[in-house]
């Protein structure tokens, strides 16, 4: 199965059924998706598919093939958000972190807190009580403003 | 630029943001095989046969024969009870009895083992088992006689259901053959814990080196029961000489491991009319589960903190572990006290209803001051910070004018009082010894302690503590993968300690490094003189007095102090309620990194509020019936309410630039002030989780 | 994952006609969005090894609101149908079920037709359906059925459905009246429905709901009992007498047949 994976195009030899999640860790060696539940409650493992959030625990790999798929690692280590969570403390045991930003990198630049809190209600996090997840969102924001 | 008092970058964050970071699940080793654990489907009798219903070709399978004739079949930690795999009798459902290892994970999860058993009736009610694990009693004055002065007496039952932790990281570990021994890495909250166990299971003399990886969360979760994982992956790699990775998946994390222990507490206060507090009776009994592990030192800790923050002449205070056939209860944040705290702050606003006192006015009058006696006896000093954080709340909520606006709406407000004790109980510390060390480098310092980053901000922390004893800059401070083989033992990474007891040795370790530099930077000195390295041993305050048998004395250190004011709003169809607005005051001593500080309290506050409202273990035949995330419900973002965090400085003389320990702090006070905001609404609930199905039962038996 | 993979097996037809001759020539079982097949793969408890992937179906996924009804492709995700300008405006009530399905995650896979082929009596987005009198279009290799969604279910998690159909489209008539949505989960986000509920307020007002018997149900002692003057309190008596909530992990049986009611109440109140 072939699909693009952070740009760059990739063929993978794993089962059709396979989890994209287990596919990106262990064939792929991308480690940065994380696995918190294995049924899609805590968002940990969500990838885009297309530019879109998903969790990766629920999607065949056959589902990928043709696709664009962005891991955290596609998103380099110099993206404002990645600067913004380690600045306000955003991560803190940086389990749930992959899944956060990437959900926060698909947020448009004109939601509200409440718009915030309402895109990452599907990724859990259970050291920071998501305080200081908004403050790294907010302030990501008004830096790109 | 100092670093302390400043929000420096953390250490591990940019690994975090960007995913490089390795966890456990993350590693690969050569030849490596895939564990599994094989666990009892009953609750209580003994195994009378196994059969293995797949072609064991290619597997390495391991019962308790197979501990090595140095070692013993038990998990050391306090009691000599547990083991790690079951020989005949089974305690408790999940319990292990049988480990595989493939190199093929779908072949492993395709073997079926049956056992068979012979069952015994299972104990689950603690109140009935008879069983005790651990009791302890406190006595200060004589309760009778203060009840017998007292004008009214006041009485009251108070429950806490189980609580998981729900680090998002499941517990793991790889063990790898080494030396002729074995190492193990794995998501651990206490390495030197883990070597103690794995002494006890291969003997004194095997070689045993544990280092941690990065943490995907702990909250007490990853401080006992990695050692039995860590165990089972020793025994399957000495007996296929392969490196063995055990990670849990979900719903094995949540039925086999540890939770917070299920609470009953019986008050009975007796009170004067002016509102003094003249006599206070507590019984406490915890579930403690199948076998000891840590739940004396939950009952202790609970017991201490019963009293709550109030000062009284006349205490008596009792508490039990009892035994049950469920599996073994253990650390969770707070360790006892949130129970206990829960209690007695919910009780008090009851006891204050009876005398038709304002909350406020009642806890004020009965505040410990300066000067006053916990129930242990321990006489307080100018680090007590009761009535502070008490007024900040009150005046930064407008928490009267906000209470008599609400009457009658559907939004309740309450608030809670609490305190929580740093370090380790009364002597404690002192058995302890931790120990810390610097060594230099090229560069700058490297720390090495064994206290562990499991997200709290361990590493930065240490680097600031570092940094400013030393006059030098925080970058210059590295911290040490912690490696039993590398770092000194500091203790467990648990209690509130971390930071007061661990960050006070380094700062003792860096200004004698400070004095032997001299006038040379650390690069100056390394460049000169090559290595140098510091090792200092913690130096308990020498006035605590402790008596473990009395159960009397300076019972901690120091304590922290908060005061939490819940607003809720319900929902009079649905019986849901939900926190719209909480206010957190704490003293904690003084933060040394404040944003990581406020994260402490907004998460344990998030954690008190699902501990509150949520998160509720349904058991059924001895285990977790809802043991997913599906329905073990943890806050989310639309759950947790806008927060208002005050830190109120005081700090604290034996503690590293005036700090006490916090990370505990946080979780004591959600519960009780929500159950108090319900209480404003008129309705009353002594329970916890208060789940819509306990508010409308409380609701419908008006 | 606990389940193995070896032994599964994957179809993947490229159009619906090569699906429907496969759903005809073997046992399959249909894939979309995934979101409760993989829950069942990964725990282990899923005893289909072969499956039949709908994903690169794309007729399957379009909403068609040009003509009187509404017709909602079987893969219309629940953010698409968020996002419909049509939907919004003619069916609200099913935005705000869509709008409370799993984190934004699990929307943006979830399916409508999924939601209907699973048939929970938990499942979100029925109760609008039973209330919307929708039509589910089944189509096999041979022919194409309509029928109606309150007939669709025979028990739990059992319907009418054959084992070579598949679901293409929820049809769905024009509502008149006002329209409602509650549901009621175990927390504020990501939760599974201990109740649900849908109404639709006019002459002849609906009500259906999840959570309250083996299959989502319409209420029609209640509805007829609200049509009459006055009918609040006569329909809280038919109520009781047309739900049979149980105690399960998520709740109890009592609080359940409590809160059906005061949302029946509020249903009325809300849409007066």
């Amino acid at each position: 199965m072939r699909f693009t994976l952070n740009g760059a195009a990739t063929e993978v030899a794993a089962h059709p059924m396979s989890r994209l999640l287990d596919v990106l860790r262990e064939e792929c060696n991308l480690t940065g998706t994380k696995e918190g539940c294995g049924e899609g409650e805590c968002g940990a493992c969500t990838v885009l598919i297309d530019g879109v959030p998903v969790v990766s625990c629920l999607v065949p790999v056959a589902q990928a093939e043709g696709h664009e798929v962005t891991t955290i690692e596609g998103l380099g280590d110099d993206h404002p958000l990645q600067h913004h969570f380690m600045n306000e403390a955003g991560a803190q045991c940086g389990i749930c972190t992959p899944g956060m930003v990437l959900v926060a990198s698909t947020i448009p630049a004109d939601a509200s807190l409440d718009d915030i809190r309402v895109a990452l209600a599907g990724n859990l996090c259970r050291c920071t009580g998501y305080e200081a997840i908004y403050r790294a969102i907010m302030k990501a924001r008004e830096a790109t403003a | 630029m100092p670093a302390v008092g400043t929000s420096v970058v953390r250490k591990d964050g940019i690994g975090k943001a960007t995913g490089r970071t390795k966890y456990a699940d993350d590693l690969v080793f050569p030849d490596m095989l895939h564990g599994r654990t094989i666990r009892s489907t009953i609750a209580r009798g003994r195994v009378t046969g196994i059969r293995y219903d797949f072609d064991t070709t290619g597997f390495t399978i391991v019962d308790w024969r197979d501990i090595p004739a140095a070692g013993r079949n038990v998990v050391a930690l306090l009691e000599d009870d547990q083991p790690y795999l079951v020989e005949q009798e089974v305690l408790h459902l999940a319990e292990p009895i049988v480990l595989l290892a493939h190199a093929d994970r779908e072949t492993l999860n395709a073997a079926t083992v049956v056992i068979e058993y012979e069952r015994e009736e299972p104990l689950f009610d603690p109140e009935t088992s008879g069983i005790i694990l651990k009791s302890l009693g406190i006595d200060k004055g004589n309760v009778e006689a203060g009840m017998l002065e007292a004008d009214v007496i006041v009485e009251g039952t108070y429950r806490t259901g189980h609580q998981e932790h729900v680090y998002i990281e499941p517990n793991g570990v790889i063990a790898v053959p080494e030396e002729g021994g074995i190492a193990i890495h794995g998501s651990i909250q206490c390495p030197f814990y883990v070597e103690k166990a794995l002494k006890s299971l291969m003997g004194d003399d095997a070689y045993i080196r544990v280092v941690q990886t990065e943490t995907g969360g702990g909250f007490g979760g990853k401080e006992e029961y990695p050692s039995m994982i860590s165990g089972h992956a020793t025994l399957l790699a000495l007996k296929s000489g392969h490196p063995v990775k055990i990670i849990y998946d979900r719903t094995e994390d949540m039925v086999a491991t540890t939770k917070r222990h299920p609470s009953i507490v019986r008050h009975r206060t007796g009170v004067m009319k002016d509102g003094r507090i003249v006599a206070m009776d507590v019984d406490i009994v915890i579930d403690g589960g199948a076998y000891v592990t840590l739940s004396p030192v939950v009952i202790s800790r609970g017991g201490i903190h019963a009293a709550g923050p109030y000062r009284c002449d006349n205490t008596r205070i009792r508490g039990r572990a009892m035994f049950t056939n469920t599996p073994p209860n253990g650390a969770f944040r707070g360790f006892g006290a949130p129970q206990t705290l829960f209690a007695v702050e919910a009780h008090i606003d009851r006891v204050a209803e009876a005398l038709e006192m304002d909350p406020v006015d009642f806890r004020e009058l009965n505040a410990l001051r300066p000067g006053d006696t916990t129930a242990t006896g321990q006489i307080l000093t100018g680090d007590c910070s009761a009535l502070d954080v008490l007024r900040e709340a009150v005046r930064r909520t407008d928490f009267r004018a906000r209470r008599e606006a609400l009457r009658g709406t559907n939004r309740g407000i309450g608030l809670a009082l609490f305190y929580h004790g740093a370090g380790f109980t009364g002597s404690g510390e002192l058995r302890l010894a931790s120990k810390a060390k610097l060594a230099l480098t090229p560069t700058g310092v490297r720390i090495l302690v064994s206290s562990t980053e499991i997200g709290q901000g361990t590493r930065t922390m240490h680097a600031q503590i570092v940094a400013d004893s030393m006059g030098i800059p925080y970058e210059d401070v590295e911290v040490a993968q912690p490696d039993t083989k590398k770092v000194p033992d500091s203790g467990p990474t648990v209690a509130s300690r971390t930071c007061m007891v661990v960050g006070r040795i380094l700062q003792r370790c860096a200004t004698e490094m400070r004095e032997r530099l001299g006038n040379l930077t650390p690069a100056e000195y390394f460049a000169r003189h090559g290595a140098l390295e510091v090792l200092k041993e913690h130096e308990p305050p020498a006035w605590i007095q402790w008596n473990d048998d009395t159960y009397s004395g300076d019972a901690y250190a120091t304590y922290a102090w908060g005061c939490d004011v819940a607003e809720v709003e319900i929902d009079r169809d649905t019986y849901e309620v939900r926190p719209v607005k909480f206010t957190a005051v704490q003293e904690f001593g003084k933060a040394i990194h404040p944003a990581l500080a406020k994260g402490q309290i907004e998460g344990g506050t998030a954690q008190g509020l699902g501990f509150a409202l949520l998160e509720r273990v349904v058991m059924r035949d001895g285990g977790m019936a809802n043991a997913s995330l599906t329905n073990y419900t943890i806050p989310t973002t639309l759950d947790t309410p806008e927060m208002d965090i005050v830190i109120l400085d005081n700090p604290y003389e034996d503690g590293p630039f005036g700090a006490k320990g916090l990370g505990e702090l946080p979780i004591d006070g959600p519960a009780p002030a929500v159950i108090n905001a319900i209480r404003h609404l008129a309705i009353d609930v002594r329970e916890i989780p208060a789940t819509p199905e306990i508010v409308y039962a409380a609701c419908a038996s008006r | 994952m606990r389940s193995a993979l070896t032994p599964l097996e994957l179809r993947r037809p490229a159009s619906v006609d090569e699906a429907l001759r496969m759903m005809r020539d073997e046992a399959l079982q249909p894939i979309a969005g995934c979101t409760d097949v993989y829950v069942g793969l990964n725990f282990g408890t899923l005893a289909t090894q072969r499956f039949i992937d709908l994903d690169r179906l794309d007729a399957l996924r379009t909403i068609d609101a040009s003509g009187d009804t509404l017709s909602i492709g079987a893969l219309a995700t629940y953010t698409s149908i968020m996002e419909h300008a049509a939907v919004r405006e003619r069916l609200p009530m099913l935005v705000s079920a869509a709008s409370q399905i799993g984190g934004l995650q699990i929307q943006n896979r979830g399916t409508l037709g999924g939601n209907v082929a699973n048939g929970s009596p938990a499942g979100d987005a029925l109760p609008v359906l039973a209330v919307a009198e929708a039509t589910i279009v089944l189509r096999s290799a041979e022919a194409e059925r309509r029928v109606p969604f309150t007939t669709f279910y025979t028990g739990y998690r059992a319907s009418v459905m054959r084992p070579d159909e598949l679901i293409v489209a929820l049809e769905i008539p024009r509502v008149h009246g006002r329209q409602w949505f509650r549901k009621v989960g175990t927390r504020a986000a990501q939760a599974i429905s201990k109740l649900v509920a849908a109404g639709v307020r006019n002459d002849a007002p609906r009500i259906a709901m999840g959570s309250v018997a083996a299959t989502t149900v319409r209420l029609p002692r209640t509805e007829a009992a609200l049509a009459t003057p006055d009918g609040l309190d006569a329909a809280l008596i038919a109520l009781r007498e047309e739900i049979s909530p149980i105690d399960d992990i998520r709740s109890t049986g009592d609080y359940r047949r409590d809160v059906a009611a005061n949302l029946v109440r509020r249903f009325w109140t809300d849409t007066a």
